[in-house]
């Protein structure tokens, strides 16, 4: 299903924002490979083939509305309705509007007048009725074809929430009244719940509908989709650290819950990366990779050296080695490529292992390793994994693991391993399956063993087995126990060699994109503090160097909208404008002259009085101030703290 | 069935019309003696109203297609200008070049004028009738056109009869100023007898009509009591009787079973009341949710909504702004609030149930106030969380008071029940309860030592 809509995605060539995006990096194969996935995964997440099957035979007595009910994610719900408009164009019928509500609250007729118009090629007429009847009655040509094709006219409200709901109702009625001339299909986008319709529509207007109700995934569902495509896999060299990870999904769980932004934020710290690092050439696919190692720069060699991930390894080294290391470029250059493969053969064994690991926690009471794979994986490349508490309590839970569902957790590792194909984890799955063998090995012993039991039951032999089983309690597991805890040491072994955290990994940087704060800061923004902090610091945005100062105090050299905000933080609700004024005045004219006991002082010309006049509307168009009608001379403050 | 008889109509013709009509012959026979013979003059205008899906347009309808009569069908939902209403009805009498000479913005004299032009050049050699269907939407068109309508025979000097179809009353119609009264029809609703007759009508091809006939019997049995409508007594028969034939198909009952069949179907039917009206869910939808659950998944409103995190604490925050008196903010979201004499805390308005006065409006400062009061962690003001409460005002949970172009501290109204609220809050584990003024004056009024 999910195939079919992606190709359907690729044919009709969607997604013009990443297209758009595409032209600002370059576009070497693997890049453009990447977007491609990213635009593939955008698929529609309502079942638009569904819907266009349902079209398609349209017996339509009343008119046939489909409610997708879409959840919040509001920009992502444009994508949606484009692709579901051109499958439906494609697919059912030409006959295809989408309609915002922004665009056309009180004109929805004359909006849609506009399309039927391009649609008949009618000449143009007073209204879409009299259009309907063209359609219908005065252009025989038209009506035949209408009549042969069956053809529906497909009206999609992409917002329906924001629609004014009498516009709406005039438009059912009215369509309800040549829906035998003319099938009408409905389309209504629904972000809140399909009880809606009936908020928004009268009984009288709803009657006239034949409603199916679509669900589109939830859009956290969604998110470990995406996740799942783009950042578990060990395919696409750009990685993301475990920080930006978290900004990222911060913000999508917390803000807007829109796969589209998350995407969006991929991108940005994808163009972040390649921009600011320029060892960046060496993340591409390992040939590549290997191929631009052979031929760096001797800036890029040097830069190499400075990565702190390289030192720490050149620290390791033989004192021999090290010199080298520091001294040779060419060496360099051949220890990077064996870096790289190191790092690539990192990825290649991580994914595998940390879904295996997932799916073996997965099913643990309370998740102490997290109900979501990225929760795992971001706490795997943050720090040392089998450190944590959550991870000793885990390899507990495990510990205590009935043979069936341990057998049936170590199959779904199994078949994620059979995916994996290093030397290394074809390794691990033999283990794996060596184990699996001797669990079910021991089923059948057990299962004699018990047969046996039954035919003692002679006194003096059952004391001697109570006796023996004593004993065995506080010495001796059973064999199942036995098998249960080397199986749980392997797995142990497995996270402890391949989920070693990418920081320690040498010339992780080249890789890995880390700078959270300038994502948080791009993404995430805070108009008020940004505002605020060029009041009290200009420096900040001018990088005049006259305008440092140190806190707390106040340059006259700054600009006069600086000056009079610092002055007003010194103020309480209402602050006289008079009092402002000299306090202003007086900043400005010890710039002038030192000499602060001169006459000059305190007094003011009009050209300072103008400039505090613009200074104190500046504010208040600011939104810092504003005029009250309690005391003419004062204005009011707006805003408290932040100093 | 009494033959209606009619000078001047054909009388087969009539009497397939009766047939198509079922039990409406009386309002049938009434409508076409006050309509007379074809060339006769009629009453200048005729009033009928009625229930929904009484059948008003419907036979009237049906005696102007068969018995062809000249007559103009105008629904008053299209005529968003009286001009449009005129555009349709000269060119139903008169063809499109007709309507093609009124002006840009027709007046009514514009109207009257080319109504008299042209019926001098075709006069009515029979009644024309122009049907306004929706009349009560005329009430907001040109005040003066109603009562120009209704004597528009005396104003053109035709033959002409205008019926007004509507839902309401006459008495909501009729001007300040007065105006021609016109005559007075009513459409009665259908009784249960009647309903099983006509729904009986389109009964299954591959079943016997009897069957059918008993299953609207039980069907009016189970819903009558709630739901009188026709339309949608019809939609309830067409949904269940897959249902009802169930056993059937099965082979585990007769048609002559009735008892059995009743048992089979009595219980979805108890289940569907709960829906009745609602229209949620199609025919397939409703099969598959009984298929699958037992007990009936009430579609409940709120289950639904995924929103955010910080839109949930915004939506709580602007419920508690919304519900909660100003003054007691600092009593609930301050730290050190310091302690409130019980005989101020309560004033003497305030007694009355906030639920009871509805949500009241509230500044952006308060809401944002709130909010951080609320959120046990530290949120940085962003743009983002601006945003969601525009969203929340597109998705209206919340709504925004007065003009939309006010920048200046704008005020919005939290529109979502209690319910909504306590299941938010239960999600992102806040106790809205002990910031409700509400519950408070509730253990104020119970327990006086609190």
């Amino acid at each position: 299903m999910l195939l079919d809509i992606i190709k359907n995605n690729i044919r009709y060539g969607l997604l013009p924002i990443f297209r758009s995006s595409k032209n600002g990096i370059r576009t070497s194969p693997n890049i453009s490979q990447y977007y491609s996935n990213l635009k593939s995964r955008y698929g529609n997440n309502i079942d638009t083939c569904n819907i266009a099957q349902l079209l398609a035979p349209s017996i339509i007595d009343l008119s046939k509305t489909f409610y997708c009910h879409l959840g919040v994610n509001v920009p992502d719900h444009a994508m949606t309705f484009r692709s579901l408009c051109n499958l439906l164009q494609d697919s059912v019928t030409p006959f295809v509007v989408s309609v915002h509500a922004k665009e056309c609250n009180e004109m929805l007729i004359s909006y849609l007048k506009s399309f039927f118009t391009l649609v008949c090629q009618a000449t143009l007429t007073i209204r879409i009725i009299d259009l309907l009847q063209k359609c219908t009655q005065v252009s025989p040509k038209r009506k035949e074809n209408l009549a042969k094709n069956d053809l529906p006219v497909v009206v999609i409200f992409k917002d329906f929430e924001a629609f004014n709901s009498q516009v709406l109702q005039d438009f059912i009625l009215i369509c309800s009244r040549y829906t035998q001339e003319l099938p009408f299909v409905f389309i209504f986008g629904i972000a809140t719940s399909p009880s809606a319709i009936q908020h928004r529509l009268p009984h009288s207007v709803s009657s006239l509908l034949c409603i199916e109700v679509f669900h589109s995934l939830s859009c956290t569902q969604h998110l470990a989709s995406v996740f799942d495509k783009l950042i578990l896999n060990s395919q696409f060299p750009f990685k993301l650290s475990s920080r930006v990870i978290q900004v990222l999904v911060g913000i999508f769980l917390y803000h807007d819950f829109s796969v589209q932004n998350f995407v969006k934020g991929l991108q940005f710290s994808m163009l972040e990366h390649f921009n600011s690092q320029p060892l960046s050439v060496l993340c591409c696919q390992k040939h590549e990779a290997l191929l631009s190692a052979k031929i760096l720069s001797k800036q890029n060699v040097e830069r190499i050296r400075h990565l702190p991930s390289f030192m720490r390894y050149v620290e390791t080294q033989e004192p021999q080695e090290q010199v080298r290391l520091l001294t040779n470029d060419e060496h360099v250059k051949e220890v990077c490529q064996k870096l790289l493969k190191n790092l690539h053969t990192y990825h290649k064994n991580y994914y595998p292992i940390l879904q295996c690991l997932h799916s073996l926690t997965s099913s643990l009471p309370k998740f102490p390793l997290g109900k979501h794979i990225r929760e795992l994986h971001v706490s795997c490349i943050e720090k040392n994994l089998w450190e944590t508490e959550e991870y000793d309590s885990a390899l507990q839970l495990l510990r205590i693991l009935a043979k069936d569902e341990l057998v049936a957790a170590l199959r779904s590792c199994a078949e994620i391993l059979k995916s994996a194909n290093t030397k290394r984890m074809q390794n691990v799955l033999q283990q794996l399956e060596d184990f699996l063998g001797r669990l079910e090995a021991l089923q059948g012993k057990s299962d004699s063993v018990s047969k046996m039991e039954y035919q003692r039951t002679d006194l003096f032999q059952l004391q001697k087995t109570l006796l023996e089983k004593e004993s065995r309690r506080t010495k001796r597991m059973n064999p199942f126990e036995v098998l249960r805890s080397q199986v749980i040491d392997f797995i142990d072994s497995l996270v402890r060699e391949y989920l070693t955290p990418a920081e320690f990994q040498p010339l992780n940087e080249v890789c890995y994109y880390s700078s959270s704060g300038v994502l948080r800061q791009r993404l995430n923004v805070t108009p008020r503090t940004s505002i605020q902090a060029a009041l009290t610091h200009p420096f900040y945005y001018l990088k005049n160097e006259s305008l440092k100062t140190n806190t707390g105090t106040i340059s006259s050299a700054a600009p006069d909208l600086c000056i009079v905000y610092k002055l007003h933080l010194e103020c309480g609700r209402l602050i006289n404008l008079y009092d402002w004024l000299e306090a202003y005045v007086t900043v400005m004219s010890a710039a002038e002259d030192q000499d602060t006991n001169s006459e000059e002082c305190g007094k003011f010309d009009s050209l300072k009085h103008a400039r505090f006049i613009q200074a104190v509307s500046e504010m208040e168009f600011l939104g810092f101030v504003k005029s009250t009608k309690q005391k003419t001379d004062h204005v009011a403050r707006l805003t408290w703290g932040g100093c | 069935m009494a033959l209606i008889k009619c000078p001047g109509y054909p009388e087969d013709t009539l009497r397939s019309l009766a047939e198509r009509l079922p039990c409406r012959e009386t309002q049938l026979a009434t409508l076409l003696a006050l309509m007379g013979q074809p060339d006769q003059y009629s009453y200048p205008s005729v009033f009928i109203y009625g229930h929904r899906a009484t059948g008003k347009s419907h036979v009237v309808l049906s005696i102007m297609k068969d018995l062809e009569l000249p007559h103009a069908s105008v629904d008053c939902v299209e005529c968003v200008s009286s001009g449009l209403l005129f555009h349709q009805v000269l060119s139903a009498f008169f063809g499109p070049d007709a309507a093609a000479l009124l002006p840009r913005c027709p007046s009514l004299s514009d109207f009257v004028r080319l109504y008299k032009q042209m019926s001098s050049n075709s006069p009515a050699t029979q009644t024309r009738y122009i049907i306004l269907d929706r009349a009560e939407r005329m009430r907001d068109m040109d005040f003066s056109l109603l009562p120009a309508l209704l004597r528009l025979q005396e104003l053109v000097n035709d033959n002409v009869t205008v019926i007004l179809l509507s839902e309401i009353v006459w008495e909501k119609f009729r001007p300040n100023t007065g105006c021609f009264e016109p005559l007075l029809f009513h459409f009665p609703d259908y009784s249960k007898a009647e309903l099983v007759q006509i729904l009986s009508w389109d009964h299954h091809p591959s079943y016997t009509p009897e069957l059918y006939a008993s299953y609207i019997n039980i069907l009016l049995g189970v819903f009558f009591s709630v739901c009188r409508d026709l339309r949608e007594l019809r939609h309830l028969a067409v949904l269940n009787f897959s249902k009802f034939c169930e056993p059937l198909e099965k082979g585990e009952a007769k048609e002559s079973d009735i008892h059995k069949l009743w048992k089979n179907i009595e219980p979805h039917l108890q289940r569907a009341m709960q829906t009745v009206y609602l229209r949620e869910v199609s025919s397939v939808q409703w099969e598959q949710q009984f298929f699958f659950s037992p007990l009936p998944v009430v579609l409940s409103a709120h289950a639904h909504i995924e929103l955010p995190y910080y839109s949930k604490f915004l939506l709580i925050a602007a419920y508690l702004a919304s519900f909660n008196p100003a003054r007691t903010d600092r009593r609930f979201f301050l730290k050190s609030h310091g302690k409130i004499r019980k005989t101020n805390f309560l004033k003497k308005h305030e007694k009355t149930s906030n639920h009871l006065l509805g949500p009241k409006p509230f500044p952006l400062d308060r809401l944002m106030a709130i909010f951080y009061s609320v959120v046990d962690s530290r949120v940085a003001p962003t743009a983002s969380i601006f945003s969601q409460i525009s969203s929340l005002v597109t998705l209206q949970l919340l709504s925004q008071v007065g003009h939309d172009d006010q920048l200046d501290s704008p005020k919005y109204k939290c529109s979502v029940s209690l319910d909504f609220i306590l299941a938010i809050s239960r999600c992102v584990c806040v106790c809205v309860r002990l910031y409700r003024y509400q519950y408070y004056k509730f253990l104020n009024d119970t327990q006086p030592y609190i």
